[in-house]
């Protein structure tokens, strides 16, 4: 169905699923690092996404299927219209990877430390053929520029004589390259000093409003999120259980598991401290095997029905909720992959 | 309240040479604070300020090139403070793990992924008890239950258990001989938000359950705001700020707290937060004068030659800045 597809989406994520196997001896276990996911991203109104959630919940196994860096068991992906889920590799550099590019958590293992950075940002153009030989040196260095560097400042030097922010100013620079439409950033704050944490958003943010850049920003810092993002999605155990924007869904949360997850973040106030206490997962592996819920075992709220039945998606005033509490209330919107 | 743990001027280095060219890493430079008994002491800063070296010179892990030039270390040990590097490796010995104990940073892969949890509890308790097996398992046991972790733990794997788990299966065995300091490097960093806050939950009970004393070494200040109730601010190897939580973040006074504390984000509030600019220095090539006065927005001539000294300006409140020392 791809008519469905218009140009008007950037990129619509259908039912993206991964299944990893386990094997132990001669049996298997079968394990959804990602489940059934829906969401889609607007063309024409740049945004920053957020894809919050624990370690294991499935958000960078999420990020490198869109980046085709892994291949779905099932579901579909389309970006501007055309269906990206199985596309030839030659098709994908000449057209995929100019649009959406990657920045990682470390830039430092991003980047060999044999080469000069400036490299990759030189290599980057002339392999996508953005720039010709005469006309890099000025891509490169507006490049830089719209990250806060100048090519003057980094010519010649090799990673280890530039700060943790710096080179990931320069990730994300040589991201950017290829003028793509859509950036895909994996964590990229999480390896920095909270003096440098803060100048990273916010070049985020500044991509996204002056150079209208979408930018998916994986995460497990909700605080940055909610900071920088327009809107977050909140995975456990490879669902999404809540989408919707950062003023609704942080604000006041709806699902189980992301108040608590809400009320976990150590917020730098000394008058917001903890007050009750909090009940932990005793292994991974056991949630995401769980019928039902796999919340259930650590949800206060937690019902009869939760244990055996997967919770449906229910949309309740422009978010999206995977909850049995909700199931009751009369569901709004009837398009369910539109953006809020 | 008295202090239970001190230090004087504690001065360690890294010292190293190679191709005759001597190198000196001024991890902890001139450090004095006295720790009180049953606080929660935070040290913050960012990586590479000397939070982690300090912590293994209060534990006596000084090991080439890691070197002490000046300082003491004074711990409370029966009535009288007692300086433990000057003492015997056997006087420590007996202080280590009883008295004083540490939590590494990554403590969640320093279980024996061979043994189960219960072995690793016995090996730990009989090096240190004269106590039988039965004994000793009871104690665990009991302990474990004690802080609210499953009782299937004892039996278990390494690998059978979540990172988080594991962390609090190496807390619980660091403090099962009621240590009555507790020095624990970045306990939370690497865990998720909700395993974070059930770590900090555990140690807040070990604090009520043996009175110790936590000296918690942290760059999460979020962490530092909820557990820590009085902070010490490292830049460059030296204290430039302490005081009570309250004030580190409501009053802060030397312009590095001051940034740091307006960087972070808040969960109810998306004005624009700027970051300090420029970089942490090296340590091995420190600017002069004060450290942070490259990246300062109110430095001064003096700043670039002189180094302020920590000075008490209200009571339990002190700092290292010419700005508030207002000379």
């Amino acid at each position: 169905m791809p008519e469905l597809h218009s140009e008007e989406t950037l990129l619509q994520v259908e039912g993206l699923t991964k299944v990893f196997t386990i094997r132990h001896g001669l049996a298997s276990t079968r394990f959804m690092a990602v489940d059934h996911v829906h969401f889609s991203i607007q063309a024409g109104r740049p945004e920053i996404l957020a894809i919050a959630g624990e370690s294991g919940s499935g958000k960078t196994t999420l990020a490198q299927m869109i980046l085709g860096l892994v291949e779905p068991t099932s579901g579909n992906l389309f970006f501007k219209g055309r269906n990206i889920t199985h596309l030839p590799a030659r098709e994908r550099r000449a057209w995929f990877m100019k649009e959406v590019q990657p920045v990682f958590q470390d830039p430092f293992s991003a980047f060999s430390p044999l080469k000069k950075v400036e490299s990759y940002l030189y290599e980057t153009a002339l392999n996508f053929g953005v720039a010709d030989k005469k006309n890099v040196d000025t891509h490169v260095d507006n490049t830089l520029g719209t990250v806060g560097l100048s090519l003057r400042e980094i010519k010649g030097r090799y990673p280890n004589e530039l700060s943790g922010g710096q080179m990931q100013r320069v990730a994300i620079a040589r991201a950017l390259i290829t003028n793509p439409s859509l950036l895909v950033a994996d964590e990229p704050v999480s390896m920095l000093d909270a003096s440098l944490r803060m100048s990273i958003v916010n070049t985020l943010r500044d991509l996204k409003e002056a150079h209208k850049v979408n930018v998916i920003y994986i995460t497990h810092d909700l605080a940055t999120a909610f900071y920088a993002a327009d809107r977050i999605a909140i995975m456990l155990r490879g669902w999404v259980v809540e989408l919707g924007s950062v003023e609704q869904v942080l604000g006041q949360p709806l699902h189980p598991y992301t108040q608590i997850l809400k009320h976990s973040v150590p917020e730098p106030d000394p008058a917001k401290k903890w007050k009750e206490k909090v009940v932990l997962a005793r292994a991974e592996t056991e949630e995401f095997l769980r019928a039902g819920c796999k919340f259930a075992t650590r949800c206060p709220r937690v019902m009869d029905i939760c244990k055996q039945d997967v919770p449906p998606d229910i949309w309740i005033e422009g978010r999206l909720i995977k909850c049995h509490l909700y199931t009751e209330s009369p569901a709004s919107g009837d398009n369910p992959l539109a953006s809020s | 309240m008295h202090t239970i743990l001190e230090t004087h001027d504690l001065k360690a280095y890294y010292i190293s040479q190679a191709y005759g060219v001597r190198r000196t890493v001024k991890a902890v430079d001139g450090i004095s604070l006295a720790i009180q008994e049953n606080e929660v002491y935070g040290v913050a800063g960012e990586s590479g300020c000397g939070k982690s070296t300090l912590l293994k010179v209060l534990l006596r892990m000084v090991t080439p090139p890691l070197t002490v030039v000046g300082g003491e270390v004074n711990y409370e040990v029966g009535e009288q403070m007692q300086n433990i590097l000057t003492m015997s490796e056997v006087e420590f010995r007996d202080l280590r793990w009883k008295e004083i104990s540490y939590l590494p940073q990554g403590s969640m892969h320093v279980l024996n992924p061979v043994k189960r949890i219960r072995d690793t509890f016995r090996d730990f308790i009989k090096a240190h008890t004269t106590l039988s097996t039965r004994e000793m398992d009871t104690l665990a046991r009991d302990y474990l239950h004690e802080l609210g972790l499953p009782d299937k733990v004892i039996q278990s794997f390494p690998h059978q258990l979540s990172g988080g788990m594991r962390q609090r299966v190496t807390i619980a065995l660091a403090t099962i001989l009621a240590p009555r300091v507790v020095l624990a490097d970045e306990p939370t960093t690497a865990l998720d938000v909700v395993v974070q806050r059930g770590v900090i939950q555990l140690l807040e009970e070990i604090r009520l359950r043996s009175k110790s004393t936590i000296v918690l070494v942290t760059h999460d200040m979020g962490v530092h705001a909820n557990f820590s109730e009085r902070i010490g601010v490292l830049y460059a190897g030296k204290l430039i700020e302490e005081a009570d939580t309250q004030t580190i973040f409501n009053h802060p006074v030397h312009p590095y707290t001051q940034h740091l504390i307006r960087s972070l984000p808040k969960l109810d509030d998306k004005s624009i937060r700027l970051s300090i600019p420029g970089k942490p220095p090296a340590l091995d090539n420190l600017p002069g004068g004060c450290s942070f006065h490259p990246r300062c927005p109110y430095a001064m001539e003096k700043c670039k030659i002189e180094t302020p000294p920590l000075e008490l300006i209200e009571s339990g409140h002190r700092a290292a800045c010419f700005l508030v020392s207002g000379q």
